[in-house]
């Protein structure tokens, strides 16, 4: 009886038409996103992606026995089986074990990625568009420049003159990733410069700084994430493409791409040591394409 | 009248099935059309742009349409399928738009989307098109209509937008005319200027008219008879001459509210809206 | 009654000027472009000095004496200032001066010029597969919108760009070349008929059939049908998609309403009227796709072992060729930009209204 009625005030709580703090206010717009995002079956299958990805990399290690380096000579190539679940790979280690490993590092660039492209491109977006003239100019400019250059090429030239690694990966790819977040936010910036309580603000003496900080950037986030969710599939197609070059995780890191690289040579006797890495890949990218499209009509819902 | 009606329409319902909840745009319209000009007047919601949509059956997907009776010229159009729909459209019943900014074309020449009009419904090779597109032109008071021909949507004013649209849909020589605001979207002087235009063309072609409008006034100077619609309901119908002795308080308020250059009030009229309006109003 | 109109004054002005106008806007694309690539071999010159290695004893070695090595680093002209050095490094490049590869001692541009056409014969066979698959069936899911037609088209091309080309790259081979043997192995043509067809044009299909060698055609046309059916099929994935949505926002115009008050059909509103307005930015979608073609091209011609220009930039980056490397860059960057800015002028040269 209590539960029901808990259940029932909790929701009313979220759902209330006038809510009295902000933090009910903010929880009941987080409430009413998730329940779109719960209507729409493909848009929650991909957040049921993220999420299996995100329990995989945090949780994994702990769950499955052994290393992701344990060699076993004799066992290797070995089919799946009961043992090995997917098989052994060219140097006998167990694959899933490596699968679950990997996604630490797929989770690692997607995180340090977003981390520098965010902030990066918030600034100088809503400093552009704040600001507009000869910094806007400017500022529009460099973007634009780091928009034209291609991915992975540029990543490529830039690990041939840097040691491969994952780090040289990951600067190389955010170095091409964050000019649509400046345009973005720029663009967001621009619409609400001159609306009445930006400029109430300033009147009560908010400094550039803070009034970009509180007041515009929040308002730059919705399109910024779903942006960043649907560049998120990219960027690890990406950088599995890398690891498959050999120019992301070094070997003995169990990196998805490089995992593909190994095993292609066996591909036609052997299938699984390169297939199944890829199926890891394509459904970690496939999760974030679902998301990100199912954030956009949550979003921005014009039935596009 | 022993002739038979332009549009017969009884009992007309339009249901929109929208995601949560269903919203009802006609709630039971009936009226008859002769060969005769009828004004349809009513505020944003009256439902009045969707009587014209719902007759050429191009309403919104999951929308419902029913009605007692829906008969142009005769025929039950209720019972066509959409290959004799759109034989009517264009044909025998034409709409024209608001605004010729939205409404054209924007990639196509004037004279082509006129051009076409006229090859959907009469096989005729593109020199004779174009000469029928000429010639509408000529006949909507454009000069020089074979360089406005070669112009696209964006480089003519609005008027000459309008009377693109208005040529468009009357080169196949329909017998019926849907103008839904034909002049909203226009300077007030070159309001008038279209009206009396279409008026003189209507009547060389004897043809019906179903004007749309939100403006009493207009409706009242160009038409026969008046139809004024409220949430889907029809008022109250009556001849544009005796308007001034109109019945029903929407109408009556609708006509207090018009400013009148020559007459001195201490305010303005508004409308007080009766929630009894949203029940059945006059058959 | 009868007043008259003319056609607009301005619309006469406009015409009188319209050259200038466009002038104007190529002046300002080109000053564009000039602006981007200016940027990418700023870029090309700071990683080319990123790199730990000394050039110089790259070329003299280690055990040079120093007065060779001062000599060498002298020629190099690595005592100047930096900005003099990009200088330098400038002129060269517009002077078609991309060094010398270290793998092959010829120059860099005539290693590209080699490799190039085998890249864009790829690229073009792949993207004519995505534009003639992927243009109808977005047109088609937008005119079926909600329906199950929409659904698995949307469904098709979500799979299409979630997946990595290297990875389809393998199973297709193993699939339709290992196991079905429908299709011929990696490379360009079998090994016992390279370099059996003069070079013309560079594209083998287009020489073979001027060569009259319709063996050879057969034979590269087996070879190419996996690749740029694959990468056909990541193509229209992207572009079925942006078909669908720019289809979508004309559906609701209201000119699609007035085109069936005329009596059209609902496949001619579509395909008469609502297509010639979602032409220009299909042109830049296009565009942009071509550019992930090339962009990915690196990975592609390493898994079928195409002699492209990702072939050889792959090669040349293990081969530590640097002056390779940055050359092979420099042209995929180049072409890169360009595809980009075509947008820009396929919207002067197609869209009425910025006449």
């Amino acid at each position: 009886m209590t539960s029901a009625a808990a259940s029932g005030g909790l929701k009313a709580w979220l759902t209330s038409e006038s809510p009295d703090s902000r933090i009910q206010a903010r929880l009941g717009r987080w409430y009413g996103g998730w329940v779109s995002l719960r209507g729409n079956p493909l848009a929650f299958s991909g957040l049921a992606i993220v999420v299996f990805l995100l329990l995989v990399a945090l949780l994994g290690p702990s769950i499955v026995t052994g290393s992701p380096f344990d060699q076993d000579l004799q066992g290797r190539l070995a089919p799946p089986s009961a043992v090995h679940w997917f098989g052994t790979d060219s140097l006998g280690r167990d694959i899933l074990v490596r699968l679950v490993y990997g996604s630490r590092i797929t989770l690692t660039i997607i995180f340090l990625v977003s981390v520098i492209v965010l902030p990066v491109g918030l600034v100088v977006g809503t400093v552009a568009g704040y600001l507009g003239g000869i910094v806007d100019a400017v500022l529009m400019r460099v973007t634009d420049i780091f928009l034209a250059f291609p991915r992975l090429v540029l990543a490529l030239a830039f690990v041939a003159a840097l040691k491969p690694g994952i780090d040289t990966a990951i600067i190389a790819i955010s170095l091409t990733t964050w000019p649509p977040y400046a345009r973005l936010a720029r663009a967001e910036t621009l619409t609400i410069r001159n609306t009445d309580y930006i400029q109430a603000a300033r009147l009560q003496g908010a400094s550039v700084a803070r009034l970009l900080w509180s007041h515009v950037m929040p308002l730059c986030l919705p399109s910024v994430i779903v942006r960043l969710t649907l560049d998120m599939a990219g960027v690890i197609l990406t950088a599995a493409g890398l690891g498959f070059l050999g120019l992301g995780a070094q070997p003995p890191a169990p990196e998805w791409g490089l995992m593909i690289a190994d095993g292609r040579q066996y591909v036609l006797d052997q299938w699984w040591v390169a297939t199944i890495p890829g199926i890891a890949i394509f459904t970690v990218s496939l999760g974030f394409n679902l998301l990100g499209d199912g954030l956009r009509d949550v979003f921005d819902p014009k039935g596009l | 009248m022993t002739e038979t009606p332009i549009l017969a329409v009884e009992d007309l319902v339009v249901r929109y099935r929208g995601q949560h909840r269903e919203t009802i745009a006609l709630n039971g319209i009936s009226f008859v059309l002769g060969r005769e000009r009828l004004g349809i007047v009513g505020e944003s919601g009256s439902g009045k742009t969707t009587v014209g949509r719902a007759l050429l059956r191009l309403l919104p997907p999951r929308t419902e349409v029913t009605a007692r009776r829906l008969d142009f010229a005769g025929q039950d159009l209720r019972a066509l399928d959409e290959a004799a729909m759109r034989n009517i459209r264009g044909r025998r019943i034409s709409m024209v738009l608001q605004d010729p900014k939205f409404s054209l074309n924007p990639v196509m020449t004037v004279g082509r989307q006129i051009a076409e009009s006229y090859r959907v419904h009469h096989k005729a090779s593109r020199k004779e098109a174009r000469e029928r597109a000429l010639a509408m032109l000529e006949e909507l008071s454009i000069r020089e209509p074979g360089k406005v021909f070669d112009l696209y949507p964006h480089e003519v004013s609005g008027g000459m937008g309008q009377r693109v649209m208005i040529a468009m849909m009357l080169v196949p020589e329909p017998a019926l005319l849907i103008a839904d605001e034909p002049t909203s979207a226009l300077d007030v002087t070159v309001q008038a200027q279209l009206l009396t235009l279409i008026d003189a063309l209507i009547r060389r072609r004897g043809m019906a008219l179903l004007l749309i409008s939100h403006n009493i006034n207009l409706v009242a100077s160009f038409c026969d008879r008046v139809m004024v619609m409220y949430a889907g309901r029809v008022m109250e119908t009556c001849r544009a001459a005796d308007l001034a002795e109109a019945r029903h308080p929407y109408t009556r308020g609708l006509l207090a509210c018009r400013p009148v250059v020559d007459e001195t009030r201490e305010e303005l009229a508004t409308l007080a809206r009766d929630p009894r309006w949203l029940e059945a109003a006059e058959p | 009654m009868t007043e008259t109109l003319e056609p607009r004054e301005k619309t006469a002005r406009i015409r009188r000027f319209r050259p200038l106008i466009l002038l104007r806007a190529a002046f300002r694309l080109v000053v564009s472009i000039a602006l981007t690539l200016f940027g990418l071999t700023m870029a090309t010159f700071v990683i080319g000095r990123l790199i730990p290695i000394d050039p110089v004893l790259a070329i003299v070695g280690d055990r040079a004496p120093q007065d060779v090595y001062d000599a060498t680093r002298l020629e190099l002209g690595l005592d100047q200032p930096l900005y003099l050095q990009y200088f330098h490094y400038l002129k060269k490049l517009l002077a078609g001066d991309f060094g010398v590869s270290l793998f092959s001692s010829q120059p860099v541009l005539t290693d590209l010029l080699n490799v190039l056409p085998a890249t864009i014969e790829l690229a073009t066979v792949a993207i004519v597969i995505g534009v003639f698959l992927g243009l109808p069936m977005g047109v088609v899911a937008a005119s079926n919108q909600g329906r199950w037609p929409d659904h698995l088209i949307r469904v098709v091309g979500l799979i299409g760009y979630s997946m990595p080309v290297f990875w389809l790259g393998i199973i297709g081979l193993l699939l339709f070349y290992g196991q079905l043997g429908w299709v011929s192995g990696p490379g360009r043509v079998d090994a016992a008929f390279e370099g059996a067809v003069d070079p013309v044009t560079g594209f083998l299909l287009i020489d073979s059939l001027l060569a009259g060698n319709t063996e050879i055609f057969f034979n590269a046309l087996s070879h190419i049908v996996l690749p740029a059916s694959l990468l056909g099929y990541v193509s229209l994935a992207y572009i079925s998609r942006m078909t669908r949505s720019f289809m979508l926002g004309q559906l609701r115009q209201e000119y699609i309403l007035t085109a069936q008050l005329k009596g059209l059909s609902r496949r001619r509103v579509i395909w008469r009227h609502a297509l010639g307005n979602i032409m220009v930015p299909l042109i830049t979608v296009i565009a942009l796709s071509y550019g992930y073609l090339l962009e990915g091209a690196v990975l592609t011609e390493t898994v079928f072992s195409w002699p492209g220009l990702g072939l050889y930039l792959k090669n040349s980056l293990f081969n530590a060729d640097l002056n390779a490397v940055l050359g092979g860059t420099l042209a995929v960057g180049s072409a890169f930009i360009g595809l980009n800015m075509l947008s820009d002028v396929a919207y002067l040269v197609f869209d009425p209204r910025a006449r």
